[in-house]
């Protein structure tokens, strides 16, 4: 059975760059900063080839912002995924105004399967794919996982962690939970959002990259979807955490021993 | 009305800890709105768990169901909407755990509720409530308004001392109509990380280990046996299969706070160093002089951690 998959490629603050706040607290520095694929959503287009390569099906990647948002999606092409959707709309966002216009995405495209990274690594928010599928009344899989780890040979040989069963009507995920790993079977239509160890994503290959040039990148407005805009969850200020000061250099496990003993007295 | 729920957590019949820290942010917030504070557990089997809810003031809410058992967020989500609009909350939150993070933004979803995920703190003045929270790895902290009527939010257990004692508080049973055969979500298999050790987010000491022991972590659990501790590890340390998934330390892990943390082998990538830094005392070992790690560690030490960690576990027992 075919699958067709949706999943999303959100343009977001390299994890590699400074991140400091404006002096007047409205926003971050952008001077300096790359951006590039929310690194979990990778994982999820990851895991959307490798299910495509094993069932055949249809990746279709999705993602709301502004026209620099075409360049992660033109990424996702280059990796492999068939087609994109970009939802243009510029302005913050929160997971109510991300979920209804993905619910809205899902509505139009039918997939039998949603998959999120966990995650964005700018607002750690860990929202956007539990509204979502509160949204469309979809079981969810949050956090997917796999029990073999990422240097093990299912790995090596790209199999899929999340497995759909014959007939496509049903998928299991192992997804990390409090105190283990728990395996779900959840019934398609389903959401599944992806945490780091599921799978190591590829790179786009040159071919790739040249292919992606000529997929489809078909744009929405934000606008034309009956859609409520405005978001509910609105950062008033933003500020540095208190830095922790550096201690000490110690010279060897004798004076390491008295500091903690004598001086901080936690041993 | 506008009272505050708070939705606690047991696994196996027994009530997390990280739940009492739930409460406590719920008492803050009752004493700030002046609303009345609810506590809910969901599951099967969990009187034991709700008698330990009771005396912190708060009427507790009990939903026992064979279809709760499995901690399914399809099945739970509607039971924390039934109870929230039971019990009037416009102030809806839990512990920021995985489960926390599952359940409570579907949860959030079916309320039509915004949400602030991992709160560090409250900000704001009397009842207009402002979230602190966490965001780019914890290189920002951010406080958020929330502009819907009810408010959703998890907090980060480690920010929020536990409950105070207060009065018993009513214990009410919630009448659950979950159709069992309409879920679309089972539960197939859990494998427990089985672990004499601490649970690594309520440890007095934690040692973690990352990519420098070179998948050796014999000297890291060793130290953290002599100090009675748990062991953690860096991302590097858990993605090549040397550590389980459960001992991630970071922004995308587990948040400790230990009195000590004793960090072995680790650079101090700012994702890892999300996760520990509110450690009372940080150690740092590691060979190479410029790594990260020294930068928030008050104690450092440059040198192999095969040499350095067993040592100090000798001395340890000595001091007995
Ligand atoms: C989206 C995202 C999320 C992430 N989330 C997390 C997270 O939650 N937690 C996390 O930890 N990381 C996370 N990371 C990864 C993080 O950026 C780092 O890559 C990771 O923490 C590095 O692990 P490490 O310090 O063990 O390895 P390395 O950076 O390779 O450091 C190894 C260190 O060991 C030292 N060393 C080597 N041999 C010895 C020896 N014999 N004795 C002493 N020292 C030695 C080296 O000098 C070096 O400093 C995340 C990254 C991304 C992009």
């Amino acid at each position: 059975m075919p699958l067709k998959i949706l999943v999303t490629a959100k343009r977001v603050e390299d994890p590699e760059s400074k991140i400091r706040v404006k002096p007047d607290g409205s926003g971050i520095v952008t001077d300096g900063v790359n951006y590039k694929m929310n690194p979990f959503d990778e994982i999820a287009v990851e895991e959307a080839l490798r299910l495509r390569e094993a069932h055949g099906g249809e990746v279709v990647v999705a993602a709301i912002g502004g026209e620099k948002q075409q360049t992660e999606l033109r990424a996702a092409l280059a990796m492999g995924a068939d087609r994109a959707i970009l939802v243009r709309h510029d302005g913050p966002l929160d997971a109510l105004v991300v979920s209804a216009l993905l619910a809205k995405v899902c509505e139009q495209e039918r997939p039998d399967l949603a998959l999120l990274g966990k995650q964005s690594i700018d607002d750690d928010q860990n929202q956007a794919g539990q509204y979502l599928a509160a949204r469309l009344g979809w079981p969810q899989a949050t956090f997917a996982s796999k029990s073999e780890s990422l240097e093990s040979e299912a790995e090596q040989k790209k199999l899929p962690g999340v497995v759909v069963a014959a007939g496509g009507k049903s998928a299991r995920v192992v997804r990390e939970a409090d105190g283990g790993l728990q395996t779900l079977e959840v019934q398609l239509p389903a959401v599944v959002t992806v945490d780091l160890r599921l799978n190591k994503p590829r790179f786009a290959s040159l071919p790739g990259i040249m292919k992606a040039k000529k997929k489809e990148l078909k744009e929405l407005a934000a606008a034309s979807l009956g859609v409520d805009l405005a978001p509910a969850v609105v950062v008033r200020s933003l500020a540095e955490p208190p830095r922790r000061k550096g201690g000490v250099k110690v010279a060897d496990v004798d004076e390491l021993w008295k500091k903690l003993h004598e001086e901080a007295k936690v041993l | 009305m506008s009272n505050v729920l708070i939705v606690a957590e047991q696994f196996d019949g027994k009530l997390r800890k990280a739940s009492l820290h739930a409460l406590g942010a719920g008492q803050q917030l009752a004493a700030r709105t002046g609303g009345a504070l609810h506590v809910a557990l969901l599951g099967h089997g969990i009187a034991e768990a709700a008698r330990g809810l009771a005396g912190f003031g708060a009427t507790v809410h009990v939903a026992d169901h064979p279809a709760l058992a499995h901690g399914l967020a399809e099945a739970a989500a509607p039971v924390v909407v039934q109870i929230a609009r039971d019990c009037g909350a416009t102030l809806v939150g839990a512990a920021a755990t995985a489960a926390g993070k599952d359940l409570l933004p579907r949860a959030a979803a079916l309320l039509g509720a915004g949400m602030a995920t991992e709160v560090l703190g409250l900000g704001g003045a009397g009842p207009a409530i402002l979230f602190r929270r966490p965001m780019w790895a914890g290189n920002v902290v951010a406080e958020v308004e929330i502009t819907t009527p009810v408010k959703v939010f998890t907090v980060r257990p480690t920010e929020f001392a536990p409950a105070a004692a207060g009065a018993a508080g009513e214990v009410r049973a919630v009448a659950v109509g979950i159709d069992a055969a309409a879920l679309r979500t089972r539960s197939v298999d859990f494998q427990v990380v089985k672990s004499e050790r601490p649970e690594l987010t309520e440890a007095r000491v934690v040692v973690s280990g990352g990519r420098g022991t070179k998948g050796d972590f014999k000297a890291v659990e060793a130290l953290a046996d002599a100090l009675g501790g748990a062991v953690g590890a860096s991302r590097a340390a858990v993605d090549a299969g040397w550590a389980p998934n459960d001992w991630q330390v970071g922004q995308t892990g587990k948040v400790v706070a230990p009195e000590l943390y004793v960090a072995a082998g680790i650079s101090g990538a700012i994702q890892h160093v999300a996760g520990m830094k509110g450690s009372r005392v940080i150690v740092a070992v590691n060979k190479d002089p410029e790594a990260p790690i020294f930068q928030v560690a008050d104690y450092g030490l440059v040198a192999d951690l095969f040499q350095v960690l067993p040592a100090l576990a000798e001395r340890v027992k000595a001091s007995r």
